[in-house]
């Protein structure tokens, strides 16, 4: 999965260069083993967490965290495939959320020490991948739609037909560089299942992005919005967060979810296996899950909150905007994305390959 | 002075650091990849070695020989442009006057000083649609059409209706000139180098001889400066075959190289036996490259005695 999250304020490099100290941290061996050391290591997105978040936590419960920043969750499990390197709490997408509990890799929560998880909505209790929520708790969602510019596209592009089974907008197209969320995309396009294992179906998703190659200008790794941003395309594949933060710049930008509805990630909170302060970590999280940090960090990074008692104190220009809270209806057609096994990933690898090279 | 060579303390001294420093950095790291490329995944996490040869007939597969050719090709063609157009530079260099010589030297070098990822966005800031490139041409088109309007040609359209911006990013020419642009140094410094220590007195004698600009270069400057390009040209082209971000962030749709198939093995892939394999294979090319340097440089030596 690619980078959705980029940098913007001074704040960020600030931050940023704080999570480089992290590093240092981590090979500080626990100072007692009765009462934590006051201190957290984070290991987050870029430009995902409030702009005070950290401050008001240290403020409130006088732990110092430190957060380090990783570009995408290929990284983010790369780094603790070989062990914890000395992360207290990470920020992994729903399926390696999946992927991260069947290998033993997240710590149970212990929820008695999350009350603030009553702030969470129903929807978000429980989850397939993460069943009774043992593991992780929600801190983002959000979509993967169509990010395209007004005036240079008829009408509303609100069906994936447009990028993907069409020469209207040839030349003009960006899809994402990202093997399962292209695949799985068409797939939904064709009427399957985002997450299918089915090699036939994956056979018929590669055949039709083969055939619409000649009319995709680029696969962009994370920069489908900037691509939108400089008039390169009139049309990208992209997480709604990258294309609200473009559309904030230019008004003749939008996004849709198309009909056939696409991806509905959820970006949640685990304490990895191996943490040095996990009850800093249930604290952190907490936190994280109070009503009005997590207002704060809503209103900060503009991505979708499953924190109900947050979600009330926003005001309505963010609980009504369609790019960041779609329909009920395209929720329903959507889907998550899926940990498909080992082996339905190389399928999808190789795959990708033969697109690229055909 | 007694020679380093024969005093024992000071050899080792010398010889463990570095000796270490290729263990624990080159030699191990590289020798757990090699056995992983003879393993099986067990799993998500756990490989087991069991001296299975399935990944390499994987990687030998028609697909992945298409991408290593073409990954061949795209470097050996950005080689070839790097020396065409290195040769004159390093020439202009050694024999521009002496205190020309270190800014033309530092403006080679300076673009070192900044990271290769950021030199390569810059690339796509100044080539895209809406780039300075493309503002430029832009700007030529409309004082060349103000210019045949006022000759009065201006219902002729000479210049086109309107301005076509030129798409010179995302497809495999944008490809072959970032590796170009991020390796034209690494040529041009060996050859500088070479072309330096050429004693001048032989080019005079050709001159002298009656020998043109072209006959001398040809028979008296390239055998003398040789060497100084195959070097160039093995850590040009070595990289290069590599290169995994250049075209991720400057290739359209079908620029994909061998490296970015390596580095999905690793990553979404999850797939280090297959990487290992690749990699390793990719490796021989290499030391392929290596070995026939060696032949060259044989033969090369034979012939100037």
């Amino acid at each position: 999965m690619t980078q959705r999250r980029r940098t913007g304020f001074s704040r960020r490099s600030f931050l940023a260069g704080t999570g480089a100290v992290a590093a240092g941290l981590t090979f500080q061996p626990k100072m007692s083993w009765s009462a934590e050391e006051p201190k957290l290591s984070f290991y987050n997105w870029d430009t995902y967490i409030g702009e005070t978040t950290l401050d008001d936590f240290k403020g409130a419960s006088g732990i110092e965290v430190s957060m380090d920043l990783f570009a995408d969750n290929d990284e983010l499990f790369a780094k603790l495939k070989e062990g914890n390197p000395g992360y207290d709490v990470i920020v992994p997408t729903n399926d390696y959320v999946e992927r991260m509990i069947s290998a033993e890799m997240l710590l149970p929560l212990d929820h008695s020490k999350i009350p603030n998880f009553k702030n969470v909505s129903k929807a978000f209790r429980d989850a397939a991948f993460d069943p009774g929520r043992q593991h992780s708790m929600p801190y983002m969602w959000g979509t993967i739609g169509i990010g395209y510019r007004k005036s240079k596209v008829k009408g509303v592009p609100d069906s994936w037909k447009a990028l993907l089974d069409s020469d209207q907008y040839s030349g003009r197209i960006a899809l994402l560089g990202d093997a399962q969320a292209v695949i799985g995309t068409t797939l939904k396009y064709l009427g399957h299942s985002f997450n299918s294992r089915n090699p036939e179906e994956i056979k018929k998703a590669e055949a039709l992005l083969i055939k619409q190659k000649p009319h995709i200008k680029v696969f962009a790794d994370d920069n489908g919005q900037d691509l939108l941003l400089s008039g390169e395309v009139d049309l990208t594949m992209e997480w709604n967060g990258d294309i609200l933060q473009v559309m904030a710049e230019d008004d003749d930008l939008s996004y849709v979810v198309p009909k056939e509805g696409g991806e509905l990630w959820q970006d949640c909170l685990a304490i990895p296996n191996g943490a040095p302060h996990p009850d800093n970590a249930h604290k952190f999280i907490n936190f994280i899950l109070d009503a009005e940090v997590g207002a704060a960090i809503a209103d900060f990074i503009q991505y979708a909150t499953p924190n109900e008692a947050a979600k009330k104190l926003m005001p309505p220009e963010y609980v009504n905007n369609p790019a960041v809270f779609p329909s009920d209806e395209i929720i329903q057609r959507s889907e998550p994305p899926l940990y498909r096994g080992e082996e339905a990933i190389q399928l999808y690898d190789a795959a990708w390959t033969r697109i690229q090279a055909a | 002075m007694e020679s380093w060579r024969q005093n024992r303390v000071v050899f080792w001294v010398l010889g463990i650091p570095p000796t270490l420093w290729l263990a624990l950095f080159f030699v191990i790291p590289l020798g757990i990849v090699w056995f992983i490329s003879f393993g099986e995944k067990r799993g998500l996490i756990d490989i087991a070695i069991t001296g299975t040869l399935d990944n390499y007939a994987r990687a030998l597969q028609p697909l992945y020989l298409q991408i290593f050719w073409k990954s061949i090709w795209m470097a050996g063609a950005a080689t070839l442009i790097c020396l065409v157009v290195g040769y004159p530079v390093a020439f202009a260099i050694a024999f521009a006057p002496e205190r020309w010589k270190i800014w033309l030297m530092l403006a080679v070098i300076l673009p070192f000083w900044i990271n290769i990822l950021i030199r390569t966005y810059a690339l796509i800031a100044v080539f895209r649609t809406r780039g300075f490139a493309n503002f430029t041409l832009e700007w030529l088109w409309e004082k060349g059409d103000w210019v045949l309007a006022t000759a009065g040609l201006g219902e002729y359209h000479l210049l086109g209706e309107r301005f076509v911006p030129l798409n010179m990013l995302y497809n495999n020419y944008a490809v072959s000139m970032g590796i170009v642009y991020a390796f034209l140094p690494f040529m041009i410094l060996p050859l500088y180098a070479n072309i330096e220590k050429l004693d001048r007195s032989y080019m005079e004698a050709s001159f002298d001889l009656g020998a043109g600009h072209w006959r001398t270069f040809t028979s008296v400057v390239f055998p003398l400066t040789w060497h100084g390009a195959l070097s160039g040209i093995i850590i040009v082209f070595i990289p290069a075959l590599g290169a995994f971000f250049i075209p991720e962030l400057l290739g359209g749709t079908d620029s994909q190289l061998i490296g970015n198939v390596i580095e999905r093995q690793f990553k979404s892939a999850n797939d280090w036996p297959f990487g290992g394999a690749l990699s390793f294979l990719l490796m021989y090319a290499t030391f392929g490259a290596l070995a026939l340097r060696a032949v060259l440089v044989g033969r090369g030596k034979a012939l100037e005695v």
